[in-house]
């Protein structure tokens, strides 16, 4: 058997590597993907409580996370799409019109 | 066993996650990050989460790719710019900063794990399967069910609204 600590270290090198990719990348698209995988360390954070204390909530934590993913991906992407039909790219640097 | 099967998806999710970083072609991004929700969710699977890893691979490396995937090819993948001259600075600020939360989150870790050494398991665990969720869903956490289809409505007419053209 696995133990907790196991998949909380997994979980923050998931997490870390995915902040990484905030930082480093500048394609917008890229960075979105690197927040999903960073939404997902934290599953794996949640689930592995989840079984650790022996309850359900945990599990249904993960479960509300991933519906909210899924509206937020739905949202982000028409962003994309749209700062790419306006500017015709998706480099974060060049969208920095309100930027003082 | 289940340390080899915990070992070898687990190195695999973070390859995969290392891939998505550092793949130049956002194609080739998504598809590595497919591989690591896969692999994550045989974890899930592991957690006992049976459910939680059944919709990790519908929704998640299903669907929600799927979407990226339509993204990426709609918008130019060609237009990426990650060249290591203008933003090497950006690297020397992810390293420390990395290195930092990486600390803390060692620090939060080890600290909880001086109290707890292994799982506590009763029985048999069946609360991962469909029936023990659905029973908490619909009953604890109803309202916030509710409240989720509504975030899920207006999340789908803002993506029409913005998308829409107007000319």
């Amino acid at each position: 058997m696995v133990s907790t600590t196991h998949f909380l270290v997994l979980g923050a090198v998931l997490f870390i590597i995915g902040v990484i990719g905030v930082i480093v990348r500048r394609n917008m698209i890229t960075m979105f993907m690197c927040i999903e995988l960073m939404l997902n360390a934290v599953n794996l954070t949640l689930l592995a409580f989840a079984r650790s204390f022996d309850q359900v909530d945990g599990q249904i934590f993960v479960f509300f996370v991933m519906t909210v993913a899924a509206a937020e991906a739905a949202i982000g992407l028409a962003l994309i799409v749209l700062l790419f039909r306006r500017t015709g790219q998706v480099d974060i640097d060049k969208a920095d019109t309100m930027k003082w | 066993m289940e340390q080899l099967v915990f070992y070898l998806f687990g190195s695999v999710a973070v390859v995969a996650a290392l891939l998505v970083v550092l793949q130049k072609n956002a194609v080739y991004s998504a598809l590595a990050l497919i591989v690591c929700f896969a692999s994550i969710a045989v974890l899930f699977f592991q957690l006992d989460a049976f459910f939680i890893g059944a919709i990790q691979i519908i929704v998640y490396a299903g669907a929600i790719m799927v979407l990226f995937l339509f993204v990426v090819m709609l918008v130019d993948p060609e237009s990426e710019t990650f060249s290591a001259n203008r933003h090497g600075h950006l690297v020397f600020l992810a390293l420390p900063l990395s290195a930092l939360l990486g600390l803390v989150l060692l620090w939060v870790i080890s600290s909880y794990g001086e109290s707890e050494t292994s799982p506590v398991r009763t029985v048999e665990s069946s609360k991962g399967t469909v029936d023990f969720l659905a029973q908490t869903l619909f009953s604890d956490y109803l309202l916030p069910f509710e409240v989720t289809s509504i975030l899920i409505l207006v999340a789908v007419l803002g993506a029409m609204v913005l998308t829409k053209r107007t000319d």
